[in-house]
């Protein structure tokens, strides 16, 4: 049978709207790539007395993306609090299109994430935290000029939660349970 | 020295305990209490080793199912302790540097000594049959011993996997931390810290720098 003008004026149209609309959704995840460490000692300051929750991370290191989710839903946790949630990836740049970014649109993440390409990390890795050698997953907490410092993996929101507390003024928040994945 | 680096997530579990206690004991007690309490969660507790310290003996076993003691080195010019595994990415980008370095020192009298010390309880790749297939399928030519127990991995203090502990011959560290600064293009690295450290303690001399720092997968630790 041969298709009418209105279907195939409608099959154009969803094809516009698929080509449209499809790289909306697809591209939603924004990062920024900072080639040195002083372009995030700058976002940090950017943050001003916001308290900042820098989570060190990476695709291929699987506690951390398990406990991705949990810094994922951090932000909404506390509504009252001016809170900042930062999730730099230590992947290798070169592997951005290969990995990072198929990863990114995947766990469709809605924090703020960068992509940390400063390769001297033996000169950057003491400026985060003095007592940090290099593991991840890492998480750092700071809200001006204090800071704190946990690593491995936060198993519960509940754990992650108690880490922050110490950095957040009058905090009285209620917990959704989530729980981080694995083990 | 690194009892605090997750004291703060503990402290909601401690804190009831505290209380506690604090009903019937002073102040002082609570405190060393609490102190014992938050160290003893930590893994990277204060018997970690930093430069200058001697390191204890252990023995673990090998991927050929002998056991290997560290006091059998003792005597060597010195050794390369290396904490690394099977499913790191950033130890397998190392795996052929680890195999280098003993091809290059080893017949100076500084072999590499490999542990895997992480719990194959959460990381089925790293199970001891799974060390041996890996050692088999890339030919490694020094010991990689099993840390089960995870007994070794905190006295050393490592974090991570690789992470790289230079003895010298008395078995006093002389240099901890990365291989080098280029994790992958080997020949592009500006500082090959274990090369420079290895022949430093060689000549006679104290390895500078004698601590570097580098990204690396974390320690799994079996679950409490």
């Amino acid at each position: 049978m041969k298709p009418s003008h209105s279907h195939r004026f409608r099959l154009v149209l969803s094809l516009w709207a698929l080509t449209i609309f499809t790289p909306r959704i697809t591209f939603a995840q924004e990062y920024s790539i900072y080639d040195n460490i002083e372009q995030l000692e700058a976002r940090i300051r950017q943050a001003g007395d916001a308290t900042v929750v820098i989570n060190f991370w990476a695709t291929w290191c699987k506690p951390c993306v398990e406990e991705l989710p949990c810094f994922d839903e951090l932000k909404a946790q506390y509504p009252d609090h001016e809170i900042e949630v930062l999730l730099v990836s230590l992947d290798f740049k070169s592997q951005l299109e290969k990995k990072f970014v198929p990863f990114l649109r995947a766990q469709n993440i809605k924090s703020e994430v960068v992509l940390l390409a400063d390769m001297d990390v033996n000169t950057w890795m003491p400026l985060i935290y003095e007592a940090w050698d290099g593991a991840i997953p890492a998480t750092v907490v700071l809200k001006g000029d204090k800071r704190d410092f946990s690593l491995g993996k936060f198993d519960s929101l509940e754990e992650l939660d108690a880490f922050i507390q110490p950095f957040l003024v009058d905090a009285n928040t209620l917990l959704k349970p989530v729980t981080c994945g694995g083990k | 020295m690194a009892c605090y680096l997750k004291h703060a997530v503990y402290s909601k579990t401690v804190t009831p305990l505290i209380l506690l206690i604090m009903k019937s004991l002073n102040l002082t007690t609570i405190i060393l209490l609490a102190i014992t309490a938050f160290c003893f969660q930590n893994w990277s507790s204060q018997s970690s080793y930093i430069v200058g310290d001697k390191a204890e003996d252990f023995s673990l076993m090998n991927v050929d199912g002998k056991f290997v003691s560290l006091s059998k080195y003792k005597g060597s010019n010195g050794l390369l302790v290396i904490f690394t595994c099977n499913h790191c990415p950033y130890a397998q980008i190392y795996e052929q540097r680890i195999i280098d370095l003993h091809k290059t020192y080893a017949p100076l009298g500084v072999p590499v000594m490999a542990i895997n010390p992480n719990s194959p309880l959460v990381v089925p790749e790293d199970s001891y049959e799974e060390m041996q297939k890996r050692a088999k399928l890339k030919k490694y030519p020094f010991a990689y011993l099993f840390d089960e127990e995870q007994t070794v991995m905190p006295q050393f203090g490592a974090t991570r996997t690789p992470h790289v502990f230079l003895l010298d011959s008395n078995l006093v560290v002389r240099y901890i931390g990365a291989i080098d600064d280029n994790p992958e293009t080997p020949s592009a690295a500006r500082n090959r810290w274990v090369e420079s450290a290895v022949n430093a303690m060689m000549a006679g001399q104290f390895p500078s720098p004698d601590f570097t720092r580098a990204v690396g997968c974390i320690v799994r630790k079996k679950p409490k």
